[in-house]
């Protein structure tokens, strides 16, 4: 499939712009079903034009957050808020936000001419009108050749198409995508993420996307809210949740990563100023630099994505930066990277990423080999929750 | 197969026992002889004499009247019954609603046409035609309610969530997109409550009164002053009827099944 790269993508942040309006506003919204609490009083602003995700895993509250800006579900405490208009009460079938949902839900009784045109019909716009506009949604997800089907008569694929142009023929000013990729293969999914983001940008509409899967998220989206248990745990660009993620959990949901019990032994960077933070890993010395608000003696957490710890036979020239000596466990071959598995000398298992250079098939580090682990001062992170 | 001999002997001795006395019957509706044992020739006199008889015709009618009302208020209620059951899981009393609508399943018809006697009685309803409809409608809404509700339990909520959030209120939604989708259940929930009033004779002999005679009760009531090939002539005509029924509503689902499955077939090649 030819993809159209449209305009050049521009730096986009206006959540960093403090005379910006968010476009939806969740304000200390609480949603309980019987004693269970799926939301606990969360608070979020999404601004026009953004690609959203709300990332968790299942049960985390995410889709309950989606459903109650479609109105399936009204929040039992707080209010949320539309271009700065309370929508609690407006039913789902007068709210300007559309959905495209986890099973698609495409009506089987009908073409999908007649499911795209559905929404379009309900505003009781003139037939010529409406028929335009479903020839240019079928042309926008390349499906003009299968307007006579019905939802049966497609492949995966080909019905996630047809729902998310259902879902956009009404030019929402929000499209929900309640894990919009989940039923395609791996490849097929790829694709789509960047048709998706492209649909997105050449339509210049906010979409909120619910996924559990961070690969998706990391992907397609402007921010990514990463939630746990019916409350946000951090708000950020993908690069911020990937490089500075805030919390263990955060860390520990995005991506690989090690993670090491600590203590704080010195710090420079009193204050939350930036400094060197010195640590005792049950026996390992790392330094880090970080601005952190950590104070000696308390306990935290040191955190180190394996493709940030270099693997090395010899012992590294270089004294300053932090080493740990193991042995070569396990090595999973990833094809463009190698994860080494390497058990220290106290019994960790620390991971190790290389990318794979040069076209070997046998790489000069193989099991059982002694290997040194080295990583500078600004690779890892303290993390104090 | 071992107990391949003893499978079927035990098959052929079931069917046997099923429909030997229908297959007398209807052998016995094309006798020439006026003696209901005794075969005296092939004939078809009975079916012609049959259409004469006013009284049976009559009763005919009315028969088919009250099975085609009664089985679509019974289809209606019940429809809306098994959406009740089905869409709110709470609500107090609930336990008792589907309680009660299943109780009339099992209840003896004996007792069900007394209470609706009594009930007719103590309102002071003349009985007639509209009591035995209203009778049928009582308890065919049982059946439909539950076969609808089995369709609407794999029912797709999603779909009626996508056509609100389309735009489209929750009325609406319902004749376009709900409605279509469970058709077939209700029209074979109105068949099995057509076929039932059809053949009723204990609630309707309570039920009904005079000039509302329907055909099981005339046939019952001839019956007593001795059988003539003529009923024999009326029930086959009555067993065609249902057996046709039966066989279109089977073909409808079966075709249905085929459809969806190719379907599913055609989609998993990508077509």
């Amino acid at each position: 499939m030819a993809k159209s790269l449209g305009p050049v993508k521009r730096k986009f942040t206006p959540w960093t712009d403090p005379a910006a309006q968010p476009f939806i506003r969740f304000e200390n919204i609480t949603k309980r079903f019987g004693t269970f609490v799926a939301v606990d009083n969360l608070t979020l602003d999404i601004y026009e034009k953004e690609f959203f995700s709300l990332l968790g895993p299942s049960g985390c509250g995410k889709t309950t957050l989606m459903r109650m800006l479609a109105g399936f579900e009204e929040p039992t405490e707080g209010r949320i808020l539309l271009q700065g208009k309370d929508i609690s009460g407006v039913p789902p079938y007068r709210r300007p936000t559309n959905m495209m949902f986890q099973s698609y839900a495409l009506f089987p009784h009908m073409t999908v001419e007649k499911n795209i045109a559905f929404g379009l019909e309900q505003d009781k716009l003139p037939k010529g009108e409406i028929d335009t506009r479903v020839q240019e949604m079928l042309k926008l997800v390349k499906l003009e050749q299968f307007a006579k089907r019905k939802p049966s008569q497609l492949s995966g694929g080909q019905r996630q198409r047809v729902a998310l142009a259902r879902s956009l023929a009404k030019r929402p000013k929000v499209l929900l995508l309640d894990e919009p990729l989940g039923a395609l293969d791996r490849k097929l999914r790829e694709e789509t993420q960047f048709e998706l983001m492209d649909i997105q940008h050449t339509l210049g509409l906010t979409f909120l996307i619910v996924t559990h899967d961070q690969e998706e998220a990391m992907t397609v989206s402007d921010r990514i809210a990463v939630m746990d248990k019916g409350i946000i745990m951090q708000v950020a660009t993908p690069a911020e949740i990937y490089e500075a993620p805030n919390s263990r959990y955060v860390a520990d949901f995005i991506g690989d990563i090690n993670i090491l019990d600590g203590k704080v032994v010195s710090t420079t960077a009193a204050g939350g100023q930036a400094g060197t933070v010195r640590l005792d890993c049950g026996g390992l010395a790392v330094a880090v630099d970080q601005e952190c608000a950590a104070v000696v003696g308390n306990d935290v957490a040191f955190a180190i994505r394996p493709e940030k710890v270099r693997i090395s036979l010899d012992k590294p020239a270089d004294d300053s930066v932090n080493a740990a000596y193991g042995e070569v466990w396990d090595i999973g071959y990833l094809g463009d990277f190698s994860l080494f598995l390497v058990k220290t000398q106290d019994g960790r298992v620390l991971r190790a990423a290389q990318a794979n250079v040069a076209r070997l098939v046998d790489r000069p580090i193989t099991f059982g080999d002694m290997v040194w682990l080295s990583w500078s001062a600004d690779a890892g992170l303290v993390l104090t929750r | 197969m071992k107990s391949g001999r003893f499978d079927t002997t035990i098959l052929t001795l079931c069917f046997a026992f099923l429909y030997i006395p229908i297959i007398i019957l209807v052998i016995y509706s094309f006798n020439a002889s006026k003696l209901v044992t005794v075969w005296g020739g092939f004939s078809t006199q009975w079916y012609r004499q049959m259409w004469s008889n006013e009284g049976l015709m009559d009763a005919a009618w009315v028969t088919i009247r009250v099975g085609i009302l009664s089985a679509s208020i019974g289809t209606v209620l019940g429809t809306l019954a098994a959406l009740t059951l089905v869409r709110f899981t709470r609500f107090p009393g609930r336990m008792l609603f589907s309680g009660m609508i299943y109780a009339p399943l099992v209840m003896p018809e004996v007792i069900t046409g007394l209470s609706l006697l009594l009930l007719f009685v103590a309102v002071g309803i003349d009985r007639g035609f509209w009591t035995v409809t209203i009778a049928h409608t009582t308890f065919t809404m049982c059946y439909v309610a539950i076969v609808v509700q089995s369709r609407l339990i794999t029912f797709d909520r999603s779909l009626e969530e996508a056509a609100l959030d389309l735009g489209c209120p929750p009325v609406k939604t319902f004749f376009k997109i709900t409605l279509p989708l469970i058709l077939p259940a209700v029209i074979a929930g109105w068949m099995l409550a057509f076929t039932l009033s059809l053949d009723d004779l204990v609630i309707a002999s309570f039920a009904t009164g005079p000039g509302a005679t329907t055909l099981p009760i005339k046939i019952y009531s001839q019956v007593r002053l001795g059988v003539t090939p003529e009923i024999n002539a009326a029930c086959t005509i009555l067993i065609g009827i249902v057996t046709i029924g039966v066989i279109i509503a089977s073909v409808v689902t079966k075709r249905q099944e085929y459809q969806r499955q190719r379907d599913e077939h055609f989609a998993a090649k990508g077509a």
